[in-house]
């Protein structure tokens, strides 16, 4: 099987190319570049979750990003908690919200849910910014202190490097036996069509908020993290835009898939990394502004030339599900003349 | 007991509500023609609004740059139904709501490139200081902002009611196949929607600028609030979304009077939660419904 | 499948090297320059695009100019200096990247930036612990407090509470007991009101109104009605346009009437653009800058003020912006440190400690241990707009 045997060589060789990176490096910048990508991919790999097996779009997944970091932040800073509890709190936190909010939320469908996650990641952005002295308000958080596990002090690039690996391993790993799995198998049915799911005797509703609480799950992770490794919070990276990147890097790398989310952020944030000291090159004055056009124009490309990402297939667009949805938009219809 | 601060705020609050109820017209226009949600609404007010300043500074007179503005953003929005909608019609609705997110983000782009982040403005319509009602001050530019609500709302109306093409949108609405089976075409229909609400964004964006200036991000929120004022009004129809509008300018005002500035667009977002809950057709969709 | 991921991979893996690639091969230059004793690497953090980039650009102009005189003036000691701007794009997280750059690829021996607050406060952690002098541009005193836990940051920019005392010691003066606050609702807005509270309190002057609006807010006039019912003698703005554009024109279209006092952030042209006529009467602390041409000759600042403007005028045909001028400060203060001490960080970073009597754009700085911004009220000049002009009051 020579394609089994390419899969394991790059496996092989992608796990060693990890724990020697920082010794080739010797650069914290670089090792920054890749902690990044590790604490988005995190967030992506749930989203990835939600929207490729699930069938379920979520517009406010910085928010539980959000909630995780400002747990951290609040636990440790306002309330003295030690570092791992708050972590832990980061984690089950945003999980308890999405519970809490997802059993009516998930209700709805298609563009409606979209709006609804869309409103409850701006109210909980409003709740950042109006917290005031729980979350500093605008003005955020200083004095995150440094995670701390056992007499490990994650004070430096290389460690972080690390522990996210170690996550990151971890999550490719719990996505990988959830595809194979029955839930991954009863998700997948949902997202081709509901009504066969449930007439299969699969309750969607239960799993949809199982793939909603799990990506809320690990928003609270990756932002946990990037709250004890940048030590300083605000409200500002928890806002529309950033849910909006995190849905651009997950369509981007293709949703239902393992490695989609990993390649979806990495293109992403080099490319931005790369495009930060090119484009100065050519055109002195330009600014983040070329590159926001360049997101934009990547977005809609995918979206019409490969709608399934750059790596694999998302929904199939059969002729059922359109006529699905010319019967959904009728009976809405007959339901309002009525 | 404060009746002339109840009185500004309800003056506001319609002032900002028509601005949302314009937008949300739009929004809903295009919904019910092609099924799709338009997440770029607010970046053809902005570029209405921009194209607008521009063309004034340059030295053309206030109706000249408005019809400029207007003509060139329905372009826009036919260009962009061409390019981008139109040869994937037949997505999925996430992926088209996701495509005009992308929309969004480069029209905000090239709007930062080509006028920078500065606000730009425009004379009010007409002179004169604001109106005085029971002690409570009225905007002359908010009467011309609810004027062209008034006459997009009748011009909507008689192009529904009264001409083939309206004939043709409301047998889409109603069953998109059907229509097709008699021969309406839903391409050209889709392509009209665009420009329809180009051409209403613009418009909107010049009415409201002498009130609100115009800055390259002011879509965003504008669309949001759009959208908030369409949803809950009932996305399927178009009182709705006037009403909604309304509604949703009044409470807002009314909640940054009363209740926390901060807290004012909190206020919204929960209303937008509540009926996406327990009243998806939105809260306008029964009482019309009825009536039909 | 397979053969996707590969092809991505490799897609990806180049770009990586793209990266990786830019950032060695210009850490080669640096590393053989700054043994040689050419060039000094210096670098800056900037908010050139995004939310704060009306602050970033005149900064990355100021910057760029000086940098080019500088050079031509044949350096420091002989040295010429290499400065390298980088965009935050007003994001947190890219600062934080950007930071890490300048220091492991670009091997800067100091960085100027970032423009605003929270850019600014997310780059401290990592100066602290890669210890390389960090002067920022913004005003949020949290920057470089408490000090010793910022002992590698300084502030060029006013801090809020200098410029809060300068408007409740202004409206003090005119006789003005209960004040309303209206305040923009971001971090620039919650600093100002926490900071006008503090000076109200401190000079007796009760705040009988707080009340916020958002910055992308399109009418305050509900703010502004409540102010008129209660018995406010004056209403303070904390914002920056178009928000503070509108609330003036929203002030006059209700007949409020009482003064409005704003703080420094409408101290741009465009603020008066857009405001126009509703913008007459409005009085405000600002930078010296603003009105340098108007400012007695026996100013202290006065000469360093006109040679700025002179210079900025002539490359860029605007007038220079007190943001510039925290760029101007910056920069000439980290030039100093490094004629003095040489490019050694740390040495860098005493010697900025130690910087007495520097005459800048934005006031006289005296550094000390326990003090990394060193103004004084001094450095404020209360103005009021006459005929959408900026005119000092004396």
């Amino acid at each position: 099987m020579p394609r089994e045997s390419l899969k394991y060589l790059l496996i092989a060789a992608a796990s060693i190319g990890f724990v020697i990176l920082p010794f080739v490096l010797e650069s914290n910048y670089l090792l920054s570049i890749l902690i990044i990508i590790g604490i988005y991919t995190l967030v992506v790999e749930g989203l990835g979750v939600l929207m490729g097996y699930a069938g379920q779009v979520s517009f406010g997944q910085a928010a539980f990003f959000g909630i995780g970091a400002y747990a951290v932040a609040i636990l440790t800073t306002r309330y003295s908690w030690g570092t791992i509890p708050a972590f832990l709190a980061a984690i089950v936190l945003p999980a308890l919200v999405a519970a809490v909010i997802g059993r009516p939320t998930l209700k709805l469908k298609e563009h409606y849910l979209a709006l609804a996650t869309l409103a409850i990641g701006i109210l909980v952005h409003i709740f950042f910014n109006e917290g005031g002295e729980l979350t500093g308000g605008p003005s955020g958080l200083t004095g995150i202190p440094y995670l701390k596990i056992g007499g490990l002090v994650f004070d430096q690039d290389y460690k972080f490097y690390y522990l996210i690996g170690v996550f990151v391993l971890l999550v490719f790993l719990g996505v990988r036996n959830l595809d194979r799995s029955r839930i991954g198998r009863s998700l997948r049915a949902i997202r081709d069509s509901e009504v066969a799911a449930e007439a299969n005797g699969i309750n969607s509703a239960a799993l949809k908020l199982k793939a909603f609480v799990f990506s809320a799950f690990l928003a609270g992770l990756g932002g946990g993290i990037y709250a004890y490794y940048i030590t300083f919070i605000s409200p500002a990276p928890f806002n529309f835009n950033m849910s909006i990147q995190f849905v651009i890097m997950a369509v981007i790398g293709g949703l239902g898939t393992i490695w989609g989310p990993l390649l979806g952020v990495s293109l992403m944030v080099a490319l931005g990394e790369v495009l930060r000291w090119l484009v100065p090159l050519f055109i002195p004055n330009a600014g983040g502004e070329y590159q926001i056009i360049f997101y934009g124009l990547i977005l809609v490309l995918t979206m019409i030339f490969k709608p399934e990402g750059l790596s694999t297939g998302w929904r199939k667009k059969t002729v059922s599900d359109s006529e699905e949805q010319e019967q959904k938009k009728e009976n809405l219809t007959v339901s309002i003349r009525r | 007991m404060h009746v002339n601060l109840y009185l500004q705020f309800l003056i506001s609050g319609l002032t900002l509500g028509s601005i949302y109820a314009l937008i949300a017209l739009a929004i809903v226009t295009i919904y019910n023609i092609t099924g799709i949600l338009n997440m770029a609404q607010g970046e053809f007010v902005a570029l209405g609004a921009l194209t607008a300043c521009t063309f004034y500074s340059a030295g053309f007179s206030l109706p000249a740059s408005f019809l400029i503005s207007v003509v060139i953003i329905a372009i826009v929005g036919a260009l962009i139904e061409r390019l981008a909608i139109n040869p994937v019609r037949n997505a999925s609705s996430i992926t088209l709501i996701i495509i005009t997110i992308g929309l969004s983000i480069i029209i905000r782009g090239l709007a930062l490139l080509i006028w920078g982040t500065n606000p730009y403005s425009l004379p009010a319509f007409t002179q004169g200081g604001p109106l005085q009602v029971f002690g409570a001050a009225i905007n002359p530019q908010s009467i011309w902002v609810f004027g062209l609500l008034i006459v997009t709302v009748t011009g909507l109306f008689v192009f529904m009611e009264k001409t083939y093409w309206g004939k043709a949108v409301r047998a889409c609405v109603i069953n998109r196949m059907a229509a097709k089976l008699m021969g309406i075409n839903p391409d050209i229909l889709s392509l009209m929607a665009f420009v329809i609400s180009g051409a209403l964004g613009a418009a909107a964006g010049v009415f409201i600028t002498p009130i609100t200036l115009a800055t390259y991000d002011m879509g965003f929120a504008l669309g949001l609030k759009g959208f908030v004022a369409a949803i809950i009004g009932g996305i399927n129809n178009v009182g709705g979304a006037i009403i909604g509008g309304l509604l949703l300018g009044v409470l807002e005002v009314f909640g940054a009077g009363l209740i926390s500035s901060g807290l004012k667009d909190a206020i919204a977002l929960i209303v937008l939660i509540i009926v996406l809950l327990f009243r998806p057709q939105g809260i306008i969709g029964v009482v019309i419904g009825r009536k039909v | 499948m397979v053969r996707r991921i590969i092809v991505l991979s490799i897609s990806i893996l180049t770009l990586l090297t793209l990266v990786f690639a830019g950032g060695c091969s210009k850490q080669d230059n640096t590393d053989s320059a700054s043994k040689s004793g050419e060039t000094i690497n210096l670098g800056a953090v900037l908010d050139i695009s995004g939310s704060s980039s009306s602050l970033g650009i005149p900064e990355r102009d100021t910057l760029r100019m000086l940098a080019d005189q500088l050079n031509a003036k044949g350096g420091i000691n002989g040295r010429q200096v290499k400065l390298t701007i980088l965009d935050n794009k007003s994001e947190e997280t890219e600062g934080v990247l950007a930071v890490k750059r300048l220091i492991d690829q670009e091997n800067v021996v100091a960085i100027i930036g970032s423009s605003a607050s929270g850019t600014s406060l997310a780059m401290v952690d990592t100066v602290q612990k890669e210890g390389v002098p960090l002067i920022s541009l913004a005003t949020n005193s949290k920057i470089v407090e408490p000090v010793s836990e910022r002992k590698w940051v300084f502030k060029m920019a006013q801090s809020d509470e200098l410029i809060a005392n300068s408007m409740i010691k202004y409206a003090k003066s005119k006789g003005i007991q209960k004040t309303a606050i209206l305040y923009m609702n971001n971090a620039y807005g919650d600093g100002g009101q926490k900071a006008l509270n503090q000076a109200a309190a401190d000079n007796g002057i009760s705040v009988v109104l707080l009340d916020k609006f958002e910055a992308t807010d399109k009418d305050m006039s509900a703010q502004l009605a409540k102010i008129k019912n209660s018995d406010a003698q004056a209403v303070m703005v904390w914002a920056i346009p178009p928000s503070a554009s509108i609330v003036t024109r929203n002030y006059r279209e209700i007949a409020l009437n009482i003064p409005m006092i704003h703080s420094h952030g409408i101290a741009n042209q465009n603020f008066l653009d857009l405001a126009g006529d509703a913008a007459n009467g409005i009085e405000f602390p600002v930078g010296k800058i603003v009105v340098a041409a108007q400012l007695p000759d026996n100013d202290p600042q006065k000469q360093v003020l006109m040679s700025y403007t002179t210079d900025f005028t002539a490359k860029y045909n605007t007038p220079p912006s007190t943001f510039g001028g925290h760029a101007w400060d910056a920069f000439y203060m980290l030039v100093n440190a490094i004629n003095e001490s040489g490019t050694d960080r740390a040495k860098i970073r005493d010697s900025l400690e130690k910087t007495k009597n520097f005459v800048g754009i934005s006031g006289v700085f005296n550094m000390s241990e326990t003090n990394h911004n060193g103004l004084d009220d001094s450095c404020m000049a209360m103005v009021n707009v006459t005929d959408s002009k900026w005119v000092l009051i004396k």
